[in-house]
């Protein structure tokens, strides 16, 4: 029986379906359009996994230091910092991770040194399309190692990246498999090959998609999940509504209130309208939420839109309760 | 607070430019719209627009070529369509085999990039090529003139500034002809090489292999031919994007992030000694006026009006959490202003309903061709 049909028997049966629990994964890509917020779900993931007392590195990777921002922390760079208890956080730089690449493939340090300095290599290292990428994966994956090859390097239970947006997130995850075809045979070829087999290794990595209820992010997410699945293979386990407004006032109550706000003015009006505004919107993005749910796959979990005017570490935490 | 038809007086392109989610994609094409309805022969180059936004200008079997958006569209949306609005959805790949064409210096050079295992490969994925199709594509057609105006949305890209160093990019990776030297360094190229790159090479044999090395020098190789043609190419792209007829607009939203992304990008546009014209924001909150510290008034007042204490209660808690929110708007907006130390800033409000049709459209552009009196009072009228 497909995990989707149990489910929807499950459903059809009045139970609730208990699934596998998602955070047990080693590595979880975050991903989605941009803007819709890749990087708070991925903190409030990582917090959430740090309580359930797993240890946890959130990755960025686009030299932007958004996570640590959540935290107020000084920019992480390319260290393993702790943000909290059994939560740490690292900002993935691609010139950094293939001198670590390089590092640990050659031990002779002379020989280094003239690589480094040879410009064939920093052509190399600057031209070839995708290994910024490449180096990149092939950092993920070393944090997700038990065995880290890194020396002292930390052990983690859970590696969460925040991934590149739609598009450019696509081509990212296949960065390996592109290679592996590119090189044919030897080092490189294996080594892509390695990566690629833990991206589409569905009993240890997974991604969540971030949505919001507006037209455009809801159709490129289900495009999005159809690629990850067909064309990466990669497991699809969660689809987050990010942003949803609650239901704060009944059909009836909404034109009551419509019929206030053309009968007055000041504060009153103002009120009104706002609040026959959110009427409105939140109608509009369940009804966006009932599409999102009918055209994808993986299970569909809400996320309330917070009202905070800035998201900061607390906010994450009050989103994290709500992840499952 | 000038409208988006005085920024964009005597421009022949304009670029909207900003992070991803901020609404780039549906200002670019209500600028074009607006622009074409004030008279004017418009063009907007767009990527992967929303399908319902695509349907509406009636763009669905849009590709790689400029076509004209039906005006009876227009009509029927009770706008008046003075000019011409046609659009294009850009096609990376389609545009970097037309280029390879045109650089090649003849046939079997074209055939051999065209055919190489790694440029079929990669030609779509290849780091910022995207980025510098657009440009291309925007090169190409104000060589052409068969357009007043272009607009370009700029690919959707996490660092909003990928295509500003794309050009450099792309004539770096096709330089990588020089590998091809290092691959065989006899003669001449081993005098120039020297020693310690033969070493290096060496080296570099035992850590990629020497048969994807020797693929990547022949797809270097490939290109040999083209690259004095692609470098003349992304100068000229550069000056283009320089020139004082070129109008960067960077398009943000309110919340902290996307300005700090604003700020960022205009810095990098002056940096660059590029045409910076304004900045638009999109999806801002507007504060109701006069209306701060009346909270418990308010409520107290709802519950006469409405006659149920609960529901006022809800609609006063309601006002409050919008008006933080418009609070927080004017704020990051007077920072942005403050930051850029522009006037053109352009506020769009966060409408009711989303936008992806040419209705929606015209509602956005009310806003930005409105006069700042006019916007003023559209928003008073709203709030």
């Amino acid at each position: 029986m497909s995990p989707r049909f149990s489910c929807r028997l499950a459903k059809l049966l009045g139970i609730t379906p208990i699934p596998p629990d998602f955070l047990d994964k080693r590595l979880i890509f975050v991903t989605g359009k941009g803007g819709v917020g890749k990087t708070t779900v991925a903190v409030a993931l990582g917090l959430r996994a740090a309580e359930e007392g797993k240890r946890t590195i959130v990755c960025e990777v686009s030299s932007q230091e958004n996570a640590s921002r959540f935290f107020e922390h000084t920019e992480v760079g390319f260290h393993e910092v702790e943000m909290e208890e059994n939560l740490w956080s690292i900002s993935i730089d691609p010139d950094e991770s293939m001198r670590e690449y390089v590092l640990l493939q050659l031990k002779v340090r002379a020989m280094r040194d003239l690589l480094f300095r040879s410009r064939i290599f920093n052509y190399l290292a600057a031209a070839t399309p995708g290994l910024k990428e490449l180096v990149t994966i092939g950092k993920i994956w070393e944090l997700a190692q038990l065995d880290r090859k890194v020396k002292s390097g930390r052990k983690y239970d859970l590696v969460i990246v925040d991934a590149p947006a739609t598009g450019h997130g696509i081509g990212f995850l296949q960065t390996p498999r592109t290679f592996a075809a590119i090189a044919r045979v030897g080092p490189i070829h294996s080594q892509a090959q390695q990566l690629n087999r833990l991206i589409v290794d569905h009993e240890h990595t997974g991604t969540a998609i971030v949505a919001l209820p507006e037209e455009m992010p809801v159709n490129e997410s289900a495009a999005l999940e159809s690629e990850l699945r067909s064309e990466v293979g990669v497991a699809v386990d969660r689809v987050y509504m990010n942003g949803l407004y609650p239901e704060r006032f009944s059909a009836e109550e909404a034109a009551r209130l419509g019929e206030l706000a053309g009968g007055e003015n000041g504060a009153v009006r103002a009120a009104a309208r706002a609040a026959v505004s959110e009427h409105g919107r939140a109608r509009s993005q369940r009804a966006q939420l009932a599409r999102l749910r009918r055209r994808v796959e993986a299970p569909v979990k809400t996320l309330p839109f917070l009202f905070e005017p800035e998201l900061d570490v607390e906010a994450a935490r009050r989103l994290a309760r709500r992840l499952g | 607070m000038p409208a988006v038809d005085e920024l964009l007086a005597g421009k022949d392109i304009c670029i909207c430019a900003g992070s991803g989610g901020v609404g780039k994609t549906t200002t670019s094409a209500a600028i074009a719209a607006g622009m074409a309805a004030r008279g004017l022969r418009v063009c907007v180059l767009t990527i992967d627009p929303a399908k319902r936004l695509a349907d509406s200008l009636g763009l669905r079997e849009l590709g790689n070529e400029a076509t004209r958006v039906d005006p009876a569209l227009f009509e029927r949306h009770g706008i008046e369509m003075k000019g011409e609005l046609w659009a294009m959805m850009l096609d990376a790949k389609a545009t970097f085999d037309e280029l390879v064409a045109r650089q090649a210096p003849d046939e079997e050079s074209r055939d051999r990039v065209l055919n190489n295992r790694i440029y079929q490969q990669i030609s779509n994925a290849l780091a910022g090529s995207q980025e510098y199709m657009a440009m291309e594509k925007l090169f190409e057609l104000h060589t052409e003139g068969r357009f007043d105006l272009l607009v370009l949305d700029t690919p959707p890209s996490r660092d909003a500034l990928d295509f500003l160093d794309a050009p450099k990019r792309l004539t770096q990776f096709i330089e990588g002809r020089s590998l091809r030297v290092f691959m065989k360094p006899t003669g001449l190229a081993a005098r120039v090489a020297g020693r310690g790159a033969t070493v290096a090479l060496g080296v570099l044999k035992r850590i990629v292999g020497f048969d994807l090395l020797a693929d990547l020098a022949e797809f270097f190789n490939a290109f040999s031919g083209m690259v004095d043609g692609f470098q003349a190419r992304a100068k000229r792209v550069n000056s283009l994007l320089a020139d004082p007829h070129t109008c960067f607009l960077v398009v943000c939203g309110p919340q902290g992030e996307p300005i700090d992304e604003a700020v960022y990008f205009h810095r990098k546009l002056v940096e660059a000694k590029l045409p910076f014209g304004g900045v638009i924001v999109n999806k801002v909150h507007y504060p109701a006026e006069r209306l701060r510290g009346d909270g418990a008034d308010l409520e107290a007042t709802l519950t006469e009006k409405l006659g149920e204490e609960d529901l006022a209660k809800r609609v006063a808690e309601n006002f409050a959490d919008y008006q933080a929110l418009a609070e927080r708007d004017a704020r990051n907006i007077e920072h942005l202003a403050a930051e850029l130390r522009t006037k053109a800033t352009i506020r769009v409000p966060y409408l009711d309903e989303d936008v992806h049709d040419l209705g929606g459209l015209a509602e956005i552009n009310r806003y930005l061709f409105a006069s700042s009196e006019q916007r003023e009072a559209i928003a008073a009228g709203r709030a």
